[in-house]
């Protein structure tokens, strides 16, 4: 069964490597102003836009100014969803009768759709009115998705222009974002769940009589026109509680496989977007190559595991193994997963979702083996690079490659260079920076949480799965990811507000170190390329990138990996459990 | 001048280890973050072992903690000597020079004429002073008055006496330095204390140094590492208490020595000491390690042509006599109108008339003959013999005087000094009263192996320009026949400053040798200006190396140098990371076998006790750093390849290499600790 459970992810990079040229060169064209087939209808709305927002297109801000309105703008987005939240119950489009969200909670949802992280500690169908949901949530959806590939485009600039002093206008990168590449492939996507059933109402519960006779309460609401921007922004914020895994989400094979190539496809394509301006499409391509590599490693782990199924079941005597004829069966560990996904949709759901920094899941990750289980937690932990959020992946992984490029670049006896630019002081030290922030976070919060009685008692089991419950919540928070381990309690007010402030730092303060790099590297003369200066779209480049991202990430997480999911396999061997 | 020495001459060694006590001192720790988190940690795992020891026993006990103490002290210990050698060996280099400054005395001159004699600490720039012959120079400055041989050995270390005098481009004189015939004035230029003798002794002892540019970088990155892997070890403790049993703080300590980039951050200012060393050891003077590795980044290398890519001077290498004339004839009329003519490019016209024609040298004096020598207006030298009148020069100048007499030009005299000239060659019409007899053909000789030169040069990335006076067709033969990739013809400095600044505009580093004052704009503006300690002081001023030789081609050298540092830099880097990979599987499961005994799977290496695991890894980590001082002094190997393949063959030695090599050293102390039973 493992070949047509790996068959699938292929088939799925192979269709994100098809998508990714054209739509890479078309959110080139956009961000830099240029026209498009879609000027036509959206153009006028740009320009109105534009003058009620009293704003002049062209003027264009330092990378300091360049921040400092994106803060703003993501202040303010986080005070208006908080209060859009609180005053629900006094609002219209409430059919419910939902009243307000508690402080806690609320402040917990709006930093968490602010930051593109998606975290829900709330039931979706049974705490937001619809107005909230589309109004709140569905708007920061797209602005957050459009956040990130402002920052990454603004770094592009940094990258490609010699000695300027601006990187851009955030406010224009954020319009053109939003309104030329989020919103019409949302109406694309919709359009296609919709036509596949994924609901789309503004019914609230609704009581039915079962064929079988018996009573059952439907929900109902606006979901494919969230769902396509949901994967599309890699938000991942389910209007239903269960998410992706909920039928009126995601009823079928196909619209699992839609789904994920949309929560793929953005990432990715800003690889070719990257490689169109910065005028060698080679480049792009090494991004997209390491990008690749590690999400397919990933992959490959998480169907592997949990195509091998449960130590402790096996223990048991039962048994796992995928058969064929009469005795069909998946095999594998199936706890937790569709039925009509199986272990390859489910396992590479489960490793886009933390790779994107989605967060929408078709399975339930607490579930997994424990190395499926680590998979998921280490693909986050690796800084949410493979592909990652949209815009924030590349500009992550851009960070990787300054880095690897400082230590190529020393190894080969120059002061390093990349694309033209000088590595210097400063570069390294808000890439440091940068890279700093989310292992700090990660493992302080963890580290508190798993000592003090107000983190211990949310979790769902005890022993080193425990611990991963406790890791997976900050890894996911902190990276922007918003997937839950799913097993942990999390809205107790020791999370919601813990969870806030790793959404906050995770998001923020690697943005204005990449700003303040794409300012510092704007600023630069470019020197040109010689065969002195190593080329950076080589397999050899590829290969140490991947290996810096790696060795980064294993280094750091290695010792809380051996403490939870890595001795969680190897006591379940020995048949002991928690 | 220091000649290269020993890697460890038993001197310096005993010297180190003595500094790599005083270095202790946490003031001088404080500067160097990854060691000093060590220093920390040595000092707590002290503490714990005193505890111990007083209590009888302990959480650790008394041997494992005291042995592990041990060790963290030895890697703070070799990190120091590893610096200690380093400066030991620059402060070797600094002694002999400083054996040069006896304390002299100087003549000064007083404003009325008369002298006084004054120690030479007394002078200061401005003063005049007087310098006889056998006198040693009192301090650097500029020749105002008189001519001097003078003896440069203590700086050079050549053995040949050198010309000085006032005006042009050899008015610079050295401190130390003995004039051996005749007498100068001297307007001293530096004040005690900062002559060139003073500024290498000061860099070569490492007292000057700063940290260059890319050191910054590379020791942020290593302070962001360390704060990283200090995270990482110090959530540990409550991952470890969740897990059910509190981790023992030594091996926490331990496991953060061995994590972050000590073997790096222990050779990291060793070998920045250590290439400014081997800068002096090329006799280079750089005034800063910035300089040192700026010329590592050099794109574009310009050349003059006379001195670096020819051998100085022009030689004949063929007479090529008209038609109707005898070859014979033509040899004894251009080796007459030369005999007396004592320029590098007559001598070669009667070196070849003996020694391809057979012509010996005859005396002027017996035939009553007159010389008559080169001035620029007439363009042309010779003799007027027994009523001859024998000339050699320029075509133009040669045929006009022939014409003047009433001679005439034959016709094929045009193509072959044409032919000439279009080879790189440089025509010399050779004339008898009215007839012209043929031509000289003078020919700039390239120095051997430059070719091969220029290909290396051409595969690191680097661009070779020739700057050169002669005309653009003489110039582009020369250019082809050395393998430059590029030539400035007709140079002037101020076309010389033209092409530096569109090279830079262009975002490139330059690297550029002068000697006259009017290279030092040019010198100034290069990134990499390296001044011949012939020139003059305007020109030494300007740029930031002198090389002490004059060698221009010492500039391939220096741009090898600065390569190596970066190079050496990077590798250890690398390896310093992948080193960590093998300590993780050492030393985790070591750390938690009471809490969880499954973690052993990860003990792939099989190692004895977890005692043992964590002192092999401490152990490995601290003698890594001395096996590696040699690497640092001397620099990783440079090879003059395209970047990839360096990238290539350095990530596999220091990258792959760093990962598997500590499995095996590892693995080999803990056979070694058991074996013995140290734990």
């Amino acid at each position: 069964m493992l070949i047509p459970d790996l068959l699938q992810p292929l088939v799925l990079l192979l269709a994100v490597a098809l998508l990714t040229p054209p739509l890479g060169a078309f959110i080139a064209r956009v961000m830099s102003g240029q026209r498009t087939f879609l000027h036509p209808v959206l153009g006028p709305v740009e320009r109105l836009v534009y003058r009620g927002l009293r704003l002049q297109p062209d003027r264009e801000q330092a990378w300091t100014g360049y921040a400092r309105s994106l803060l703003v703008f993501s202040l303010a987005s986080v005070a208006g969803l908080y209060l859009l939240q609180r005053l629900q119950g006094l609002l219209p489009v409430n059919p419910d009768g939902f009243g307000a969200v508690d402080p806690y909670l609320a402040l917990n949802t709006a930093v968490s759709f602010v930051t593109n992280t998606n975290w829900q500690n709330y039931l979706g169908e049974q705490t937001m009115s619809h107005l909230t949901q589309m109004a709140g949530l569905a708007v920061q959806n797209f602005v957050s998705a459009g956040v990130g590939l402002a920052v990454a485009i603004a770094l592009i600039r940094g990258i490609t222009r010699r000695r300027a002093e601006t990187i851009g206008n955030f406010w224009v990168d954020l319009t053109r974002g939003v309104l030329f590449v989020l919103l019409p492939l949302s109406v694309l996507v919709a359009s296609l769940l919709l036509a596949r059933g994924v609901v789309q109402n503004f019914h609230g519960l609704r009581e039915v009589a079962t064929v079988a006779g018996a009573a059952q309460t439907l929900p109902g609401g606006p979901v494919a026109s969230q769902e396509a921007i949901k994967e599309l922004g890699t938000n991942g914020g389910g209007f239903y509680n269960a998410n992706s895994a909920h039928p009126y989400e995601n009823p079928d094979p196909i619209t699992d496989f839609l789904e994920m190539l949309a929560l793929l496809v953005i990432p990715f394509a800003l690889t070719a977007t990257y490689g169109k301006l910065v005028g060698s499409r080679r480049q792009g391509w090494a991004v997209f190559a390491a990008m690749a590599i590690i999400w397919a490693g990933m992959v490959t782990t998480a169907v592997v595991a949990e195509q091998a199924g449960n130590p402790i079941v096996a223990r048991a005597g039962v048994d796992q193994a995928y058969a064929a004829g009469a005795n069909a069966q998946s095999g594998g560990n199936m706890e937790g997963k569709e039925t009509r996904f199986g272990i390859g949709a489910s396992g590479s759901w489960a490793a886009s979702t933390t790779g994107t920094s989605t967060g929408a899941v078709n399975s339930f990750h607490d579930s997994y083996t424990a190395i499926g289980g680590l998979a998921t937690t280490a693909h986050m932990l690796l800084g949410e690079v493979s592909p990652g959020g949209v815009g924030t992946g590349l500009y992550g992984m851009l960070v990787f490659v300054l880095l690897a490029v400082f230590i190529a670049g020393l190894m080969v006896g120059r002061t390093p260079e990349w694309l033209g630019k000088k590595v210097q002081a400063r570069e390294v030290k808000l890439a440091g920076l940068a890279i700093l922030v989310m292992p700090t976070v990660v493992l302080l919060l963890t580290a508190v949480a798993a000592v003090v009685t107000a983190g211990l008692s949310s979790r769902l089991n005890l022993g080193p799965h425990g611990l991963t419950e406790i890791l997976y919540a900050f890894a996911s928070q902190t990276n922007n990811n918003g997937s839950a381990f799913a097993g942990l309690t999390g809205n107790t007010p020791f999370f919601n507000l813990t969870g806030s402030f790793a959404m906050w730092l995770g998001r923020y303060l690697p943005i204005v170190a990449v700003l303040a790099i794409a300012g510092s590297l704007a600023a630069k003369e470019k020197v040109p390329a010689g065969p002195g200066t190593f080329p950076t779209h080589t397999p050899l480049f590829v290969g140490l990138l991947v290996g810096v991202v790696l060795i980064v990430g294993a280094l750091t997480f290695f010792p809380v990996l051996a403490l939870g999911p890595i001795v969680e396999q190897l006591l379940q061997a020995t048949g002991q459990v928690f | 001048m220091p000649k290269p020495q020993k890697l460890f001459e038993p001197t310096i060694v005993r010297g180190a280890i003595a500094s790599a006590f005083g270095k202790l001192d946490p003031r001088v720790q404080v500067h160097n973050p990854v060691m000093f988190v060590v220093g920390i940690g040595s000092v707590l795992v002290t503490l714990r072992f005193l505890v111990n020891l007083l209590g009888g026993g302990g959480p650790g006990g008394i041997s494992f903690t005291g042995q592990i103490a041990l060790w963290l002290w030895f890697t703070v210990l070799f990190a120091n000597f590893a610096e200690a050698m380093a400066e030991g060996r620059g402060k070797a280099q600094a002694d002999e020079l400083r054996k040069t400054r006896r304390d002299t005395t100087a003549q000064r001159l007083r404003d009325d004429g008369s002298t006084e004699t004054v120690p030479a600490s007394q002078l200061r720039a401005g003063d005049q002073v007087l310098v006889d012959a056998g006198e040693v120079i009192p301090g650097d400055g500029e020749v105002v008055e008189g001519i001097a041989s003078v003896d440069e050995s203590a700086i050079t270390g050549e053995s040949a006496p050198v010309i000085r005098e006032s005006g042009g481009d050899r008015s610079a004189v050295t401190g130390g330095t003995k004039v051996l015939s005749d007498w100068i004035r001297v307007r001293i230029t530096a004040d005690p204390g900062r002559s060139f003798l003073d500024k290498m002794i000061a860099l070569v002892e490492g007292a000057e140094r700063q940290k260059t540019p890319n050191e910054i970088a590379l020791s942020i990155l290593l302070s962001v590492l360390t704060i990283i892997f200090l995270i990482a070890v110090v959530t540990l403790q409550p991952f470890a208490v969740y897990s059910g049993r509190e981790a023992d703080v030594v091996v926490l300590i331990a496991l953060l020595v061995c994590l972050i980039p000590t073997t790096i951050g222990a050779l990291l200012s060793a070998i920045g000491i250590a290439g400014m060393d081997r800068m002096v050891q090329h006799n280079v003077l750089a005034m800063s390690g910035r300089a040192v590795e700026a010329a590592g980044d050099v794109n574009t290398l310009l050349l003059d042509k006379t001195g670096t890519i020819t051998l100085g001077n022009r030689e004949a290498t063929e007479l090529i006599p008209l038609p109707g004339v005898e070859v014979d004839e033509l040899v004894d009329a251009a080796q007459l109108s030369s005999l007396s003519d004592e320029t590098p490019e007559g001598r070669s016209i009667v070196v070849l008339a003996k020694e391809r024609y057979g012509l010996r040298g005859r005396e002027l004096l017996e035939r009553r003959a007159q010389f008559v020598p080169f001035t620029a207006q007439t363009r042309m030298s010779g003799a007027d013999v027994d009523g001859r009148q024998v000339r050699k020069g320029a075509a133009d100048a040669v045929v006009a005087w022939v014409k003047e007499r009433g001679g005439t030009v034959p016709p094929e005299l045009d193509p072959i000094v044409e032919g000439i000239a279009r080879g790189g060659g440089t025509p010399l019409v050779v004339a008898d009263g009215a007839r012209p007899l043929g031509v000289v053909h003078l020919k700039d000789i390239v120095k051997g192996g430059m070719r091969d030169r220029f290909e290396q040069l051409r595969n690191m990335g680097i661009r070779t320009v020739m700057i050169t006076g002669d005309n653009p067709l003489t110039a582009a033969a020369i250019a082809s026949e050395s393998g430059v990739d590029d030539f400035l013809a007709q140079a002037t400095p101020e076309r010389k400053m033209e092409l530096i600044r569109a090279e830079q505009s262009g975002g490139k580093l330059i690297a550029m040798t002068g000697d006259g004052t009017n290279d030092a704009p040019a010198l100034a503006q290069a990134d990499v200006g390296v001044a011949m300690n012939t020139g003059t002081v305007a020109a030494k001023e300007a740029g930031n190396m002198v090389d002490l030789d004059s060698n221009p081609t010492k500039l391939i050298e220096i741009v090898e140098i600065g390569k190596q540092l970066l190079i050496t830099r990077g590798s250890l880097t690398t390896f310093s990371i992948a080193n960590d990979v093998a300590k993780y599987f050492a030393i985790i499961p070591a750390l938690f076998a009471a809490t969880y005994p499954a973690l052993d799977k990860l003990n792939v290496l099989r190692l004895e006790t977890p005692r043992s695991a964590v002192l092999s890894a401490v152990i490995f980590n601290a003698l890594i750093i001395v096996a590696l001082i040699p690497l640092a002094l001397r620099g990783v190997r440079f090879r003059p390849v395209s970047a990839t393949a360096l990238l290539r063959r350095n990530l596999l030695i220091y990258g792959l290499g760093g990962i598997v090599l500590p499995f095996v050293g590892i693995k080999l102390i803990d056979l070694f600790i058991n074996l013995v039973r140290l734990v």
